[in-house]
């Protein structure tokens, strides 16, 4: 339903790669953010391998949408270094590369779905062609003239993220995408994010529904502004010895100390601390395996 | 920033408001409406012609105040704004691209008001109804730009209301029009020299009266011009990409 088996896709993303698959798309080092006088993140460190979907998980208010918004640089940042394609995250040249959307429907809702589309393909410089292939791609076609203000919720969030795919960007930031959709769009939703990764788009979803980790390729799980586990599913499974996500993840409170395995190709484009912090986190599962 | 952005989106502005004939209607009405009302409350006086310039002045300058502060306020509470700013959108072309928009319609309206002040309520204009028309439009988007550039500041509806207080009400109370400016107390009068709504009164009120050359009205069209331009660079400025 999708309609994206059928299309060709972006035609730069090969180029445009040049970290593909050998480094981390994004990479934040002790970040610092405070909001409202409260610390929400606390020194945060993180890398997002870049072709892969990248779930970032926790309860509300565990710092996913500040991250989020600091990855797009739209958030105050107190310290610390975030960068995103080897630039500093929120560079002028970063705004056509990472599509963004946000939790609630950043969209004009007195405009319809092709005229919002129009406008944001005019803002980012896309390819006119640009706007028939994100409508499809999101399925939007038979409402393509309706004002978006009288769109069910899901297909306002389709008409978001459809704005986001414009220009065809190498890392998309999707604050809660599937929040509210029934179970059939919602595979239809990751089939796409899937298909996206393999033509070499990173992708950092946020959800609080844990169930939504089994189709990452890595995950991010946090809580309270720090991390719980940076690891791929199998792994944050095998260290807390959990048979699902939701209780790896209270496994992972109890146990007071985080599990970060970063890839070893991460670790080369990224800071060093994450290969020690790798080995040690390594060393310590497996003592408290034995 | 770029013309094409900037264009795109006075565009979608435009855009949004023809989805909503509604307010389409009452800004264009409205403030002839108003002046409507003063002219019919004075009809058996002499008063109307003394102060319908300065009407034709006011109302334009509050309604467009009005509707471009809240207009800024909603991109900003429907995250639109945070997604442009994640895009490569730049500041000055957000405030001009709205600016231009809301300076169209507020054309429009001024043709509206001046042409009803003149034609329908009797207004009596000595001058050119040309000059007429091009202060008004010049105070039109005054009340354009300062609405831009509150709601750079404002963070919340409550805020941006109690700009209008702020900013509006001493513009009216020092503009000449309950007690001319030269009779104002030693200190205001300096004051009232400054405020860009006083050039338009004093504007309007001379060329209803034919009493000051064309020259004389184009210079304070061009002070109300200089307001216009910087309110909208501030504004620009003070709107910030990265909020806490």
């Amino acid at each position: 339903m999708m309609n994206s088996s059928d299309d060709p896709g972006p035609t730069h993303h090969g180029g445009a790669h040049a970290v593909g698959g050998s480094g981390a798309a994004i990479i934040a080092e002790d970040l610092h953010v405070v909001r409202g006088g409260a610390p929400v993140l606390d020194g945060l460190s993180l890398a997002v391998p870049s072709g892969m979907i990248v779930g970032l998980l926790g309860p509300s208010g565990s710092g996913k949408t500040t991250l989020m918004r600091s990855i797009v640089g739209v958030q105050v940042v107190k310290s610390g270094r975030i960068e995103v394609l080897g630039l500093p995250a929120g560079s002028r040249d970063l705004r056509r590369r990472v599509g963004y959307v946000t939790q609630q429907a950043s969209v004009y809702d007195d405009l319809t779905v092709r005229q919002n589309i129009s406008y944001f393909r005019s803002v980012l410089g896309a390819p006119a062609s640009d706007i028939d292939r994100v409508i499809e791609r999101t399925d939007l076609g038979s409402v393509a003239g309706r004002l978006v203000g009288s769109l069910s919720g899901g297909q306002r969030g389709r008409v978001s993220l459809a704005a986001a795919l414009l220009g065809a960007p190498e890392v998309l930031v999707l604050d809660e995408p599937t929040v509210g959709l029934d179970p059939v769009l919602r595979v239809e939703l990751w089939g796409m994010f899937r298909r996206l990764a393999d033509e070499g788009t990173t992708l950092l979803v946020s959800s609080h529904v844990m169930d939504e980790a089994k189709r990452c390729d890595r995950l991010l799980l946090m809580r309270d502004g720090a991390l719980l586990a940076d690891d791929t599913v199998q792994g944050v499974l095998e260290v807390t010895g959990a048979d699902d996500v939701e209780t790896a993840f209270l496994r992972l409170i109890d146990r007071g100390q985080p599990d970060l395995r970063s890839p070893d190709d991460v670790a080369h484009g990224g800071p060093g601390r994450h290969a020690a912090e790798a080995s040690s986190s390594q060393t310590a599962a497996e003592e408290e395996k034995r | 920033m770029t013309p094409a952005r900037t264009l795109a989106t006075t565009g979608r502005v435009l855009g949004q408001i023809r989805h909503d004939p509604r307010t389409v209607g009452l800004l264009l009405v409205v403030p002839s409406l108003l002046v409507g009302l003063v002219a019919w409350i004075f009809t058996d006086t002499d008063v109307f012609a003394d102060i319908g310039p300065a009407m034709i002045a006011l109302f334009p300058f509050i309604v467009m105040f009005l509707v471009t502060s809240i207009a800024t306020l909603r991109e900003r509470r429907s995250g639109t704004l945070e997604r442009l700013f994640s895009m490569p959108l730049g500041k000055g072309d957000f405030i001009l691209g709205y600016a231009l928009a809301f300076g169209l319609l507020a054309v429009f309206q001024t043709a509206i008001v001046v042409s009803f002040a003149v034609w329908v309520c009797g207004l009596e204009i000595e001058g050119s109804i040309w000059l007429l028309f091009g202060v008004a439009v010049a105070d039109a988007l005054l009340g354009t730009a300062l609405g831009l550039l509150a709601s750079a500041f404002a963070r919340t509806e409550f805020q941006v209301v109690q700009f209008m207080p702020l900013i509006v009400f001493p513009q009216i109370l020092l503009g000449g029009i309950f007690i001319p400016r030269d009779q104002l107390p030693a200190g205001l009068e300096e004051i009232s020299d400054w405020l860009p709504l006083s050039y338009a009164i004093d504007a309007l009120q001379a060329v209803a009266a034919d009493s000051e050359s064309a020259e004389w009205i184009m210079l304070r069209i061009l002070a109300i011009g200089a307001w216009i331009v910087g309110s909208i660079v501030v504004g620009s400025i003070t709107l910030r990409r990265r909020t806490p």
